[in-house]
């Protein structure tokens, strides 16, 4: 019990266990929660899927075997066999791969930018907050999707500029919520008395102010997970994603959509994937925003 | 102050917000103008080799250059392109070989219809759902309710689309399959309105009517989800906020039904913000439309767009981008603006 002593100490002695305690507190509380753990549950299975996808595949993704095309779900192939006779379900597995290294990179891409662009616009103020938040604004007032589509189709086919036409549309909500929490970190004592000893702007930015930025937009890019999962899958479907023969969700439903009618399962199964793991985020997510959300509380 | 003075400091004042709301609404079409032509510009397909081919000298590939006026400094092109689009020119479409805002005025119709059909399911079903949700909270009502808001915002549209044509067209034959009406009715009726379903009543046709209704009511039911899922939350914890306010509790205590202090009480001081919430998932339901109409072959503005994205036709891409978003972000400022009115707290 010492060690839950520790984390639970109303007066932390360093600044690791006060973060180690808040920690285990939003856990606690998120456990309390079924449908939160569930998400988690969901989550954690993607990754270890998508860590382990060789060893739990029971074939490769790629091998085509033409004398076993388009066979329904079975014990040998649980999830069927697509049009060019490979298994649906070690397709999957993989896929969860390309899935997790999406939203992966979209989020290492587009949450430091947003960061980066909210704290320099909440910090400066005046000419550059304006500039920059003009630019965040004419973002936010496009739909995503219609936005990403649109980039997607100018930088040309292919899972790298889809990432980038996906963070090209998400972080501008970051920039946001980074250039709220500044504002009010800005005119705080400890920045006023950093700036005093001699720190500059890049020093005070980067050390002082985005660091407490972060954790609020770490929850919003779980919270955003979902929809950037669905819109990745959205531009493999079009084509403008993943190409073919990587084991994209979104591209497999666009291979099976000809034969939705008479072999439904080419379609129907990279779609549950889809909505199972998107579903996940969004239970996370739920269940953090009521956790860490005063105002949600008791609702 | 005499009541005229203030009468005119309130007209001032709504004169002056009126402007302000002006400067804002341009700037940010300005802006969105600004994003086109910018995507216009980093695509890789060179707009000039298209027109003259990968055979042309480099002779005519200059003077084809200089006549599409690519050779002017980037922010004389901008002008010009904001001037082509304050007159409604948006180029011509490659693959289609007519105007593109032609184009654009005749397939809108067809998703504004769509989403309209959307919309109305979206509100029947949501709005009481999250009432009773709030109603009930806590209740395993509830729980339904909230857990089946998150699956509605968890399924892909395009294969939810799929999944739906499988079901209730192929494998029930409830509906009819994809496109707008059955191909022997195609292009009988007298456009008026440009909405087939309307169009078929002006014109008295019973039997087209019935079919664009059979061909439209599965993917406008199928959007209507998406938006039912947003509004049913939305609902919710709006009334929620009210539920817990003192009024609430005195009329309870004044002995006023349990159902008109919900439907009466609450619910019409939740009005207002959920004209919003509603204008909110009209304009996501256009974007929305993008994908389902590309699974239905729906002739609106989504599947113009994805079409063009397959002959990368770039004229059209932009056009029907620009067009989604000027018509997103206008939802939003009239729902904004409605807000404003009817609200008078914000005053």
């Amino acid at each position: 019990m010492q060690v839950q002593d520790w984390l639970l100490d109303d007066s932390p002695a360093s600044r690791g266990q006060a973060a180690a305690g808040r920690a285990y507190r939003v856990s606690l509380d998120l456990m309390r929660n079924p449908l939160a753990v569930l998400g988690m549950l969901i989550i954690l299975l993607l990754i270890l899927t998508a860590a382990f996808a060789p060893w739990i595949a029971p074939e490769t993704p790629l091998g085509q075997d033409l004398t076993r095309r388009l066979l329904p779900p079975s014990p040998e192939h649980w999830m069927g066999t697509d049009q060019l006779g490979r298994d649906i379900l070690s397709r999957v597995i993989h896929g969860a791969r390309v899935t997790l290294l999406i939203v992966g990179l979209v989020a290492v891409i587009s949450a430091p930018l947003g960061l980066l662009i909210g704290a320099v616009s909440g910090y400066f103020g005046g000419w550059t907050d304006r500039v920059l938040m003009g630019l965040t604004d004419v973002f936010l007032s496009m739909p995503k999707l219609v936005l990403a589509l649109a980039f997607a189709a100018a930088l040309g086919p292919g899972i790298e500029n889809a990432i980038i036409a996906i963070a090209i549309t998400t972080w501008p909500a970051y920039a946001r919520i980074a250039r709220a929490e500044t504002l009010t970190i800005r005119n705080s004592e400890f920045v006023a008395a950093t700036r005093l000893l001699g720190a500059s702007h890049t020093r005070i930015i980067t050390r002082h102010v985005l660091p407490l930025c972060t954790s609020s937009t770490i929850i919003r890019v779980t919270l955003d997970m979902a929809g950037i999962i669905l819109t990745a899958a959205g531009l493999g479907f079009l084509g403008l994603g993943a190409q073919p023969p990587q084991p994209e969700w979104g591209a497999m439903i666009a291979g099976g959509r000809r034969f939705i009618i008479d072999y439904w399962w080419v379609a129907t199964m990279p779609g549950i994937a889809i909505f199972v793991v998107s579903l996940g985020f969004n239970l996370l997510g739920d269940g953090l925003r009521d956790v860490l959300d005063p105002k949600a509380q008791g609702q | 102050m005499n009541s005229t003075s203030i009468r005119r400091s309130a007209v001032f004042g709504t004169l002056s917000s009126l402007a302000g709301f002006v400067v804002v609404v341009a700037l940010t079409f300005l802006g969105l103008l600004a994003l086109t032509f910018f995507i216009g510009r980093v695509i890789p397909i060179d707009p000039v080799l298209a027109v003259v081919g990968d055979r042309a000298t480099s002779a005519q590939y200059e003077a084809a250059r200089v006549a599409m006026g690519l050779d002017r400094p980037l922010i004389v092109q901008f002008v010009s392109y904001v001037g082509d689009v304050l007159r409604f020119d948006l180029g011509m479409s490659v693959s289609t070989n007519r105007p593109v805002a032609q184009d654009l005025a005749r397939v809108f119709p067809a998703t504004l219809e769509m989403a309209t059909i959307g919309i109305f399911i979206g509100i029947m079903l949501g709005v009481p759902a999250g009432v009773l949700a709030a109603a009930r909270q806590g209740t395993w009502v509830d729980q339904i309710i909230r857990v089946f808001a998150l699956l509605g915002y968890s399924v892909p549209a395009f294969w939810l689309g799929l999944v739906g044509l499988a079901i209730f067209y192929a494998g029930l034959g409830w509906v009819s399959g994809p496109g707008r009406v059955d191909i022997f009715y195609d292009g009988i009726t007298p456009v008026v309105t440009g909405m087939l379903t309307v169009d078929s009543l002006i014109a008295g046709d019973g039997t087209v009517f019935r079919s664009a209704l059979s061909h439209i009511i599965l993917p406008a039911t199928i959007l209507g989800v998406f938006s039912l899922a947003y509004i049913a939350r939305m609902t919710r914890s709006l009334m929620l906020d009210q539920l817990h306010q003192e009024f609430v509790t005195t009329a309870r205590v004044k002995g006023v039904p349990e159902w008109q202090v919900i439907w009466v009480h609450a619910f019409g001081a939740i009005r207002v913000p959920l004209i919003t919430v509603i204008g909110l998932s009209y304009a996501a339901l256009l974007e929305g439309s993008v994908m389902i109409e590309t699974v239905f072959s729906w002739p609106g503005i989504g599947n113009y767009l994805t079409t063009a994205l397959f002959n990368a036709d770039m004229n059209a891409v932009l056009g029907a981008t620009l067009v989604i978003g000027a018509v997103f972000i206008v939802i939003n400022k009239v729902s904004d603006v409605l807000y404003r009115i009817l609200d008078p707290r914000s005053r």
